[in-house]
């Protein structure tokens, strides 16, 4: 299985995994594709974790505020009907969740990796960037008719010079 | 006896599902402070003697292996049992809390008979204070 097909697996894993424990809702197998860097507009909620290490890159979530007011209506099992601070919070939890988990996995093969303090963006028409020409796997999910998405982009560190030796490939992601 | 727990970590969020869950336990406890790092966690205990501290690792300020060593390493604290809740789950974190003194380790997510099982038998023996 190259990098890229591990993380995917991871994406999906975690996320189900997430949506399953903490607010008891089955998600099914997310539909995934890889995306380039190029900014598109967003509407709604966005949140970013970052992953330091051999390896470097960015975890995220977004979602609609329908759908960020239902995740936290069910995490907290409080009423949401619109996006406030017990909102952002619970998709930055949401994120740290998944996107650790996702972490987690990857540290067996690519070895220690540290995960930053998410950041979450709510608005409209706003546009998001990562630095370089990183290239990222996306997932989406649907729970009642919302879309979910996870991304994650990976690229070895360019003083990592043990990440290849973990890795099965050395550049597996061509970014 | 009814104890006291406090719950530390950067997120409202878990907060507010750990006080929850806390509750659903049926555990015999009394108060459940809160803070939001390590640092207001160390400032809440010299007025809220706790008998267990439950801790989020990755969090501003000061972490959760920071509190950890910070109340291993105060005798008044010493005797009293962390438990880590954290997304990190690699052995290398796990490895860092068991060697500072954690009395155990859940990883989020985590479900509430997680939470109780964990705690059962760490909160018992720790009372009185």
């Amino acid at each position: 299985m190259n990098l890229q097909e591990f993380i995917t697996n991871s994406i999906n894993e975690s996320t189900v995994q997430v949506f399953s424990t903490m607010l008891g809702v089955d998600l099914t197998r997310g539909e995934f594709s890889l995306e380039n860097s190029a900014p598109g507009s967003n509407d709604g909620v966005v949140s970013f974790i970052g992953l330091a290490g051999p390896w470097v890159g960015s975890g995220s979530v977004s979602c609609s505020p329908v759908l960020a007011c239902r995740i936290c209506s069910q995490m907290l099992m409080t009423e949401t009907p619109s996006v406030n601070e017990d909102v952002l919070d619970a998709i930055a939890e949401l994120t740290n969740m998944i996107v650790g988990g996702v972490k987690t996995d990857l540290e067996a093969r690519l070895g220690p990796l540290g995960l930053s303090i998410p950041t979450v963006v709510y608005g409209r028409n706003f546009k998001t960037k990562s630095a370089g020409n990183t290239q990222w796997i996306v997932g989406r999910f649907r729970w009642d008719g919302e879309e979910l998405e996870v991304k994650v982009c990976l690229a070895p560190h360019e003083k990592g010079a043990h990440a290849a030796i973990h890795s099965s490939q050395a550049y597996p992601l061509e970014v | 006896m009814e104890s006291d727990v406090l719950v530390v970590d950067d997120s409202a969020a878990i907060r507010k599902i750990l006080q929850r869950v806390l509750r659903q336990t049926g555990m015999a406890i009394r108060t459940i402070h809160e803070a939001g790092d390590g640092q207001e966690a160390l400032d809440l205990l010299k007025n809220n003697p706790v008998h267990l501290v439950l801790t989020d690792i990755n969090m501003p300020k000061m972490d959760g292996l920071q509190l950890l060593a910070a109340l291993k390493a105060d005798a008044h604290w010493r005797n009293v049992p962390v438990v880590m809740i954290t997304t990190e789950g690699g052995e290398a974190k796990v490895g860092d809390a068991v060697r500072l003194g954690a009395a155990g380790y859940v990883r989020k997510p985590f479900t509430a008979d997680q939470i109780k099982e964990k705690l059962v038998g760490i909160l018992e023996p720790a009372l009185p204070l």
